[in-house]
């Protein structure tokens, strides 16, 4: 089996680790993953805020690459796999403005877009049945019991009807199935998917930490001893905006916790992140030697 | 005490409607959008007077709210709209439109952020984080704000020095260019 992959920009820097486990877990699983070839951003939260043409124009750019490549394409960050998702409503819907960037696009990039490319989040993917069945052959119950609290937060499952893969957006249930599978104990929480401020961490900071603030106080009176992510930045914001006070809680990509429950060694990854979550794994012996 | 009159247009109603995609006459005023709302403790106005004042025509109110900036985008209000009115969309639509007319952000500090953060993708195709944030900075004059944090993430190497480029930059500048609306 072979995916395309589109890591996105946060990816390649202040979530490497979350690439670096998503292409260790799929290469355990013998999938193999093709980074697509001179991918662009996809515009994310600030495209779409300033500028209708960009939001669509730059996903329709890889997009186009993807149908190309010819094989489904893989998504770990969920603002990337929204602006995909997004677009390609924008273009389903046949509008007289989707048909003139198509051809526009379909000049410059010698290739219009089909509509043929399946576009997978990492958390969809690793639900699907052929994944599934490999999983099942190589996954090993080692987190026993170990409670955590699986965060969906918003560009997973909203808006329902243009980016949700989960049966029912408003509890969403992919990652608490996938942590399960682990050993791990997901425990029953308010906050899976309230938003943490995204990219406003970075003009209002304050406004970000008294988001994260609720959720890591709701994740911690429902009993977990980590938090679980499938976005870049909400594992950033969640990881280094915590308010002071409290004993942070540390914070995971899906993919580091399903590696770790394949054998793979997960020190250079969790080395990455700034609430150390090395001591919690050692207190459960889940440290391969490295 | 005299109260301010107001007199309905219905002018707003057709332009933001088009720019947005947005069903805008269907609302009802349910208020359901303002209670899943996580950020309205920091909104001048709540998400359903947003589109109740395109619907009365109260342009110059709306595009001088923080709240078309403050939102933070994470679509719960279009989820639970029983009309399947994204107010996300709405305010993107609003904010184009504010800077369209040289009305100055409520917030802008996140009109900055925005500005540094599309002005980095233009520059190589992908976004250079350090660079982006420099260049954020510099525009709000926020110089120390998050530089522990900062030196933190690049410590442990979740910061590249230099950008990423793309191969074909032509292709992408191409694409780029071809914008007719927008303010990028």
């Amino acid at each position: 089996m072979k995916l395309s992959y589109y890591p996105g920009c946060s990816l390649h820097s202040t979530a490497a680790e979350f690439s670096a486990s998503t292409e260790a877990v799929f290469k355990a699983l013998g999938v193999e993953l093709q980074e697509l070839g001179d991918w662009c951003c996809c515009g994310a939260t600030s495209g779409h805020s300033l500028n209708s043409y960009l939001s669509h124009a730059l996903p329709l750019h890889n997009l186009i690459l993807a149908e190309a490549a010819g094989n489904d394409l893989l998504v770990p960050c969920a603002a990337c796999y929204n602006s995909l998702k997004a677009a390609q409503t924008f273009m389903a819907g046949g509008s007289q403005e989707a048909r003139e960037l198509n051809q526009q696009a379909g000049q410059i990039l010698e290739r219009e877009y089909r509509g043929e490319v399946q576009v997978r989040h990492v958390v969809d993917m690793l639900a699907d049945d052929r994944i599934k069945a490999l999983l099942e052959e190589r996954l090993q119950k080692r987190l026993a019991g170990l409670p955590l609290a699986a965060y969906y937060g918003c560009l997973l499952t909203r808006p329902p009807k243009v980016a949700s893969f989960e049966a029912n957006p408003e509890q969403p249930r992919l990652m608490d199935r996938l942590l399960a599978r682990c050993g791990a104990t997901p425990v029953g929480w308010t906050h899976k998917n309230e938003c943490c401020g995204a990219s406003l961490a970075i003009p209002q900071p304050q406004l970000v930490e008294q988001l994260v603030g609720k959720i890591t106080a709701a994740a911690r009176y429902a009993g977990a001893a980590a938090i679980v992510t499938a976005c870049p930045l909400c594992q950033t914001n969640l990881d280094s905006r915590q308010p002071a006070g409290a004993e942070p809680l540390p914070v995971f990509f899906i993919t580091e916790i399903i590696g770790l429950a394949l054998g793979l060694d997960a020190a250079p990854w969790l080395k990455k992140h700034l609430v150390d979550p090395l001591p919690l794994l050692r207190q459960q012996g889940l440290l391969v030697a490295s | 005490m005299a109260e301010q009159q107001i007199v309905p247009s219905h002018q707003l109603v057709a332009p933001v409607a088009r720019q947005s995609g947005q069903p805008v006459s269907r609302c009802y005023q349910c208020h359901k959008c303002t209670a899943g709302c996580p950020v309205t403790m920091a909104m001048d106005l709540m998400p359903h007077q947003v589109v109740r004042f395109v619907q009365l025509g109260l342009e110059e109110e709306l595009l001088k709210s923080k709240t078309i900036w403050q939102c933070a985008a994470c679509r719960t209000c279009v989820s639970r709209c029983p009309n399947g009115i994204d107010i996300a969309a709405i305010n993107d639509a609003l904010k184009q439109r504010a800077l369209a007319k040289g009305v100055q952000p409520a917030l802008p500090e996140v009109a900055a952020f925005h500005q540094a953060f599309l002005a980095s993708v233009k520059s190589k195709g992908r976004v250079h984080e350090l660079g982006m944030m420099i260049a954020f900075k510099m525009k709000t004059g926020t110089y120390f704000q998050d530089v522990p944090l900062g030196l933190k993430m690049f410590r442990r190497g979740k910061l590249r020095l230099l950008p990423e480029g793309l191969k074909n930059k032509a292709r992408f500048r191409a694409l780029w260019q071809g914008e007719k609306g927008g303010q990028a």
